[in-house]
Order: C-alpha cells, then sequence, then structure tokens
C-alpha cells in the first residue's frame, strides 16, 4: 500500500513541476554590440504596438517611397504594454538584429538604457531636439544622455461637465465647491453624477494619478538623480491626502477604487461623474455614439492646491537596438518620425498627441482639435515618472502603498513612509 | 497540460503493474519474449527522451537559476551587469524570511509595498483560497453528481447543462462576473447591495470565491459521478431490505464507494487552486489582497528572473508536500479509481 502513493504522487508532481518551469529564461546583460553597423544602411524593422491609431500605413509609404534601398518593415506588436514589453525584452535578450527601431514607452526608456539595449543618441547618433517639447526630451533621457526619440506624448486632462458647472475648477478646493449639492456622496447612485474620480484601481493608473496629486503640491516621489527616494515629505502627504480625503469625505465614489481607463471613462460617458482626470484620447469617445453627455463636457488642465496642477507625461518614444544592423538608417528613421509631416498626421488620423511644439500653436489644427492649447499647458508642466531601471519595482512600492492609504487601511504619513522604504529597497535591487 | 498529461499516464501504467501486486505483473512477464521487450524499450525511447528535454531542462535550468544573483546596477556606468553570479540561498531566504537588499549591501526586512512582503500573504491568500474553494466544489459537486447519477427525465439536458460552466474558458469567465460583479452591475442590483465587489477586500475575496466555485462545481461532478455509476442497484436494494434509511444508504454505501473518485476530484481540484492565476489576475488584477502565489510570480519576472524561480521553486516544493500529504491522507486507489471512472 505504501508504495500506492508514491508513484500518483509523483505523475502529479510533474504537472506541478511543469508549471514550475515557467519561468525559464535568460539573464540581463550589456553589450558592445551598440557598435556594430554604426554606419550601415539597409532595410530595417519597426517595432510597436498594435496601430489601433491607424497611423503606421502613412508611416511606411512616405518613409519607403524615399528609401527604396532602405524599406521599413512594420512589425506589430500586442495592444497590452505588458505583452509589448515582454516581448521587446525576449527579443533583446536573445540580441535579434532584426529589432533595428523599437517603441518604447517613456517609463521602459531607462531599464532598456541601462540593460545596454538602446543606445545612447548622442556623438554620431545625436539628435536635434530643439524643435521638441522639453518634457518628452527630459522622459526619453537617463543619466543624463538622450537614449529615444520622442513619438507621441500624453498628459492627463481634466474634464468636466459643462451643464453643472461653467468654468473648470483651477484649484482642488473649488472643484470639491463646485460639487457640492450636485452629486452624490460616497458611491454613484441613481442619476446624481458622483464627484471626481480618475484611475485608482491598483495598477500602472495610480502611480499615475497618486504622482500628479504628490507633485500638484510641490512633493516629489524621486529626487532629480531619478533613485533616490524623496517620497516621505509633508508636501507628498498633503498632495496625497487630496484623494485619500476624496474616499473619506465622498468626493471621489468608492467605486473608483477599481477604475482603469476605461471605467472612469464609461462612468463619465455614462453621466455619473461630475470630474474625470483622463488622457486626450477620451475627447473622441466622449464626443461619440452612445455618450450622454456629448456637447455637454469641456477640458481643462489638470486643477491643483493652489491653481493649476502638475500631469504625469505618458507617451513613447522610439529607441535604436543595440543590435541592429544597420543603425545609419535607423537614426533617419528616427528624425523622420520628428518630422512636421508625420507628427501632423499621427495628430490628425491617429489623435496622438505630437510631440514638437509648434504643432500646438497651428491655427489649422488648433482650429480642429480645439484642445490643443489645453494639452499644451499639461504637458509642459507634466512631470515624468521616476526614471529608473527598477520602474517595475518602483511602481509596484508606489501603487500598493497609495492603495492602501486610499483604501483607508494606513494614514497618508504611514503609507507614505513605506512607500519611500519600499522604493529604496527596489533601487537597491531589492 | 498536453505534456503533462503524457507523463501522467506513463506513470499510472508503470504504477498498474507495480501497484496490482506482484502475480500480475509476473504474468506478464511470462507473456512477454525477451525480443519484444527490448522492441517495447525501442519503441518508447524517443517518448523518454523528448520528455527528458522538454520537460526535465526547463525544470533543472530553473532550479539552477534560483542560486543565482539577478542582475545589478553598475552605480558608476549606470548600467547592469550581467548578474547570473553564484548567490547561494539568498533567494530563497529573500522570500521565506523576507528579507530584502539595501543600498549598502546588507538586508533589511522587506518594507511594505515590495514583492518580498507579500510572500507570505500571497500564500495565506492560496491556502484560503484553496480550502474554502475546494470544500465548496466537493459538496456541491457531491450532490450534483448524485443528482445526475438519478434516472429522470431530461438528465441528458441536465448533465450537458451542468458542464456548460467547465467548457468556458477561465479568462471568459472571469470577464462575465466582473461585469456581473460591477458596482452598477447585475448582482448588485439583484440583491439590493453597494458593494465595490472589486475593490474591498473581502467583497473581491468572496467574488474570486464565487466565481470559481461556479466554473469548477462541474468538473468536479463529473470526476464524482464516476463513483456512483459504479455501484450496483442491487446493493442499494440490500441495504434497504436490512433497514437502513436514505442517510445511511448515503453514509455507508455511496460515500465508501465514492470515495476513490472523490480523493482524485479534490487532489486534482487542490492542485489546481494551488496555482490560481488568471481568474484572481483578470477579477481583482490581484488587488485587495486576492495576490495568489502565481500572481507573485508573475509579477517578479519582470523584476528578476532568478529570484522569480527560487519563488516559483518554493511555490512547486509546496505544491508537493500538499499533493503528497492528500495521497497519504486519503491512502485511496486512485489509480484503480481512474481506471475504473475517469477514462
Amino acid at each position: 500500500m505504501r508504495f500506492k502513493g508514491v508513484a500518483p504522487a509523483v505523475c502529479l508532481v510533474t504537472t506541478a513541476m511543469v508549471v514550475a518551469a515557467c519561468g525559464g529564461g535568460g539573464g540581463g546583460s550589456t553589450s558592445d554590440a551598440a557598435k556594430q553597423g554604426a554606419n550601415a544602411r539597409g532595410p530595417i524593422t519597426f517595432v510597436t504596438g498594435k496601430d489601433n491609431s491607424g497611423t503606421m500605413p502613412f508611416i511606411a509609404n512616405e518613409w519607403n517611397k524615399n528609401h527604396p534601398n532602405e524599406k521599413v518593415t512594420i512589425k506589430q506588436q500586442s495592444d497590452q504594454a505588458d505583452q509589448q514589453l515582454s516581448d521587446l525584452e525576449q527579443h533583446f535578450q536573445a540580441k535579434d538584429p532584426n529589432y533595428d527601431v523599437v517603441t518604447v514607452d517613456v517609463v521602459w526608456t531607462a531599464e532598456f538604457a541601462a540593460k545596454g539595449w538602446i543606445i545612447p543618441l548622442a556623438g554620431q547618433y545625436n539628435l536635434d531636439t530643439s524643435a521638441l517639447l522639453p518634457a518628452t526630451v527630459k522622459a526619453a533621457s537617463y543619466n543624463g544622455k538622450l537614449y529615444a526619440a520622442p513619438y507621441a506624448s500624453d498628459g492627463g486632462l481634466l474634464y468636466y461637465r459643462t451643464d453643472l458647472v461653467k468654468t473648470a475648477p483651477t484649484t482642488w478646493d473649488q472643484l470639491i465647491n463646485d460639487c457640492k449639492g450636485k452629486t452624490t456622496s460616497g458611491t454613484i447612485t441613481g442619476k446624481t453624477p458622483g464627484c471626481y474620480a480618475g484611475q485608482f484601481a491598483k495598477y500602472e493608473g495610480l502611480t499615475v494619478n497618486a504622482a500628479e496629486a504628490i507633485n500638484a503640491n510641490g512633493g516629489e516621489i524621486v529626487g532629480p538623480d531619478g533613485k533616490t527616494a524623496t517620497v516621505d515629505s509633508p508636501q507628498s502627504a498633503g498632495g496625497l491626502d487630496f484623494l485619500v480625503n476624496g474616499f473619506k469625505q465622498g468626493y471621489i465614489p468608492k467605486e473608483a477604487l477599481g477604475f482603469q481607463e476605461t471605467q472612469s471613462l464609461n462612468a463619465f460617458t455614462a453621466g455619473q461623474l461630475m470630474f474625470m482626470r483622463n488622457w486626450p484620447y477620451a475627447v473622441a469617445i466622449a464626443n461619440g455614439k452612445g455618450s450622454k453627455v456629448v456637447g455637454k463636457f469641456g477640458i481643462a488642465p489638470l486643477p491643483g492646491p493652489q491653481g493649476h496642477g502638475a500631469s504625469s507625461l505618458g507617451g513613447h518614444s522610439l529607441g535604436i537596438s543595440a543590435y541592429s544592423k544597420y543603425k545609419a538608417t535607423a537614426l533617419d528613421f528616427l528624425k523622420f518620425i520628428e518630422s512636421d509631416t508625420v507628427q501632423r498626421n499621427n495628430l490628425t488620423v491617429g489623435t496622438l498627441a505630437p510631440v514638437t511644439t509648434a504643432l500646438y500653436s497651428d491655427p489649422e489644427l488648433v482650429k480642429k482639435f480645439t484642445y490643443l492649447p489645453t494639452l499644451l499647458k499639461s504637458i509642459e508642466t507634466a512631470v515624468p515618472r521616476p526614471i529608473t531601471p527598477f520602474y517595475p519595482g518602483v511602481t509596484q512600492a508606489i501603487q500598493t502603498n497609495a492603495y492602501a492609504a486610499l483604501q483607508g487601511q494606513v494614514n497618508t504619513k504611514t503609507a507614505l513612509s513605506n512607500m519611500q522604504a519600499a522604493i529604496k529597497s527596489a533601487t537597491a535591487g531589492g | 497540460m498536453t505534456v503533462a498529461g503524457q507523463v501522467e499516464e506513463n506513470v499510472i501504467e508503470d504504477q498498474e503493474g507495480n501497484g496490482k501486486g506482484r502475480r500480475r505483473r509476473k504474468t506478464r512477464a511470462a507473456n512477454i519474449r525477451p525480443g519484444e521487450q527490448r522492441l517495447s524499450w525501442t519503441l518508447i525511447a524517443p517518448t523518454v527522451v523528448l520528455l527528458t528535454l522538454v520537460v526535465g531542462y526547463p525544470i533543472l535550468k530553473a532550479i539552477y537559476q534560483s542560486f543565482l544573483t539577478d542582475p545589478g546596477l553598475d552605480q558608476a556606468t549606470g548600467l547592469f551587469n550581467e548578474g547570473n553570479a553564484w548567490n547561494g540561498i539568498t533567494n530563497y531566504t529573500h522570500w521565506l524570511l523576507q528579507r530584502c537588499a539595501t543600498a549598502d549591501g546588507g538586508t533589511q526586512a522587506c518594507p511594505k509595498g515590495t514583492l518580498g512582503s507579500q510572500f507570505w500573504s500571497s500564500f495565506g491568500v492560496t491556502v484560503f483560497f484553496t480550502v474554502v474553494t475546494v470544500t465548496l466544489e466537493t459538496c456541491i459537486g457531491m450532490v450534483f453528481a448524485l443528482m445526475m447519477n438519478r434516472p429522470f427525465k431530461g438528465r441528458a439536458l441536465v448533465r450537458v447543462a451542468i458542464l456548460i460552466p467547465w467548457a468556458i474558458p477561465t479568462a471568459v469567465t472571469s470577464k462575465l462576473w466582473q461585469v456581473m460583479f460591477d458596482p452598477q452591475g447585475i448582482i448588485n442590483k439583484v440583491l439590493g447591495t453597494s458593494f465595490a465587489w472589486t475593490s474591498e477586500v473581502w467583497p473581491a475575496r468572496s467574488a474570486i470565491i464565487i466565481a470559481d466555485v461556479w466554473k469548477t462545481t462541474p468538473f468536479i461532478a463529473l470526476l464524482i459521478l464516476a463513483g456512483p455509476q459504479g455501484i450496483p442497484e442491487e446493493t442499494y436494494e440490500a441495504a434497504k431490505i436490512d433497514g437502513a434509511n436514505a442517510w445511511k444508504r448515503f453514509t455507508n454505501v455511496t460515500l465508501p464507494l465514492v470515495k476513490p473518485a472523490l480523493a482524485v476530484a479534490v487532489i486534482f481540484r487542490t492542485l489546481d487552486v494551488l496555482r490560481m492565476y488568471d481568474l484572481p489576475k483578470i477579477l481583482t488584477g490581484g488587488a485587495n489582497g486576492t495576490t495568489t502565489s502565481s500572481i507573485l510570480v508573475v509579477d517578479q519576472l519582470t523584476q528578476g528572473i532568478n529570484s522569480a524561480s527560487a519563488l516559483s521553486t518554493i511555490t512547486f516544493v509546496f505544491i508537493f508536500i500538499i499533493a503528497f500529504g492528500l495521497v497519504r491522507l486519503f491512502n485511496a486507489n486512485i489509480i484503480g479509481a481512474q481506471a475504473k471512472g475517469v477514462r
């Protein structure tokens, strides 16, 4: 009898092992591959997330028309950011020479740079950034060097209901006052909207929203070096308290603890929110079919404690793979995507926020996209999220502790001191 | 699962030979001539080699990696080094004792918000989910199985209907329940409550348990059904004549005869829940105290693959111990039940 139990256990264990073994794979690397193919030209591959904005055909056609011998092939990845990231990681670890130009989310830049996967755009790869928005350049830099070419920017905006309030609030207190008597408290019920919501589910969006609140009040998450945690300060506490008190006092409905971009936008378009923080993409949807707030909303820069607040910076940049064989062509391609033609098409076809300053005051564009000046203000004052090669650990530290504070499990002060310790630990590689 | 399935079957075949007693093996051996035996080995060899490659290699590699360092940042250049240096059991103490590295090279208790600090809590949550869901699923599954076993009009239809939840992919199930658990969703409307189901701790845990029980009870019921189907009607008639009432017949006839099938069901489900990932990941994103061990492993993958290997090895050893314990506990002839019922 005794042995009867063993063999089935063995087979069950084998099953478990297959599961356990799924974590296999290679480690990180730095390399001297960066020098290869420096002056070489040839066909390149541009790897980017799924082209939901429909801008890629234009880019491919424009480029291939003028570069018949250095044609670009566009490889589209999944539309999920984490899947895009793991695809890039796999190909970089395999030193794949076929990934020439890659799309890098602003928060991945430092990690890719520190792992030696993308090359610094300096020396013979110098890229002229004078026409670009400074915030986007800063977000694409690591250790004082530019590593990627800003491709599309993104900044947070305040969406407000023009049928409930005439002008947008510029401060948090005004926002709370505007809600009085017009909104429900604590939870969304019936036809009366809740007051304010952003993205407060425990995911990257919470890092964005918490950082915005903290930055608006003069706090900062990490120091200027991008890694020393400095979040445990009275300024940060005052900023985060805007959100914490929102749940306590009811001006943020508790449903918002489960909100990502889509859920908050759904609530807003269903008329269930008076104020919402979201990215510019929401304009088209809130004006689209099925929305109950068509023509009844406006957009403004995010409010702050005294006057306008600070947005977190979103967006993407393009980097040149260290393993590319045709880096000279790749650099030309980077210059091409910064061109007026591409940036203009990105906006008109894909509603992607341009990274070139001039387009924001282009009369023709402003007429069509009335929110451009507001968006410019948001991006100009935007603060990049921590620029650190340990970003996954840092954002985990911010989300987890901010979420605990929003839920009221710990007070703001404790949450911030935990956040500080966790960021410190994450940037030490712990 | 296909590969693992093959392994299971192979082992089971072997086991039948060993387990059922020597006599049977002898008779079998007597019928096989030496040449045939060699031939059988030759025929099996490709499978064995293939399995060693696709199963053995990744496991050994993952275990080996769990003793190596993850890439560290060179402060002078701002670039990562290769990592992969010998690290002893540090990756293991990192998780088990929740010690995190500090900038000066020492260690400290992992601060809240790091993955290291979530190890024991995620473990506790996983065990909690396992105990609650397996208990509920077994009880309800038993009722379903007995129901499906009785002859009545439309039995075939009920059997099919009961199996539907199991047939739906977990990702789809999760999305379905997410819609229903929405604060403005149907569940709050029906119950007249206003829970933010997926963003408060206990509602979130209940949501996962409800969704998991809904999905998996049919599977348990199907596994258990093998038991009562094998009980001849005469046994019940004999018990009836002896004066046993319905409850007595259930506890003294049905239950002992169903036990082997029940054991298989419980063990399968336990192992399944212990590595639950997709349901909580989609339903709650692992927030609100619903981070299971598997979610923690995947989160760690983005922060250091060698440390993640250590974590998955720990998880695997833990599952192994539980599996072994359960098998000993039931002390049941699982193989017999398998041969009789499931297939």
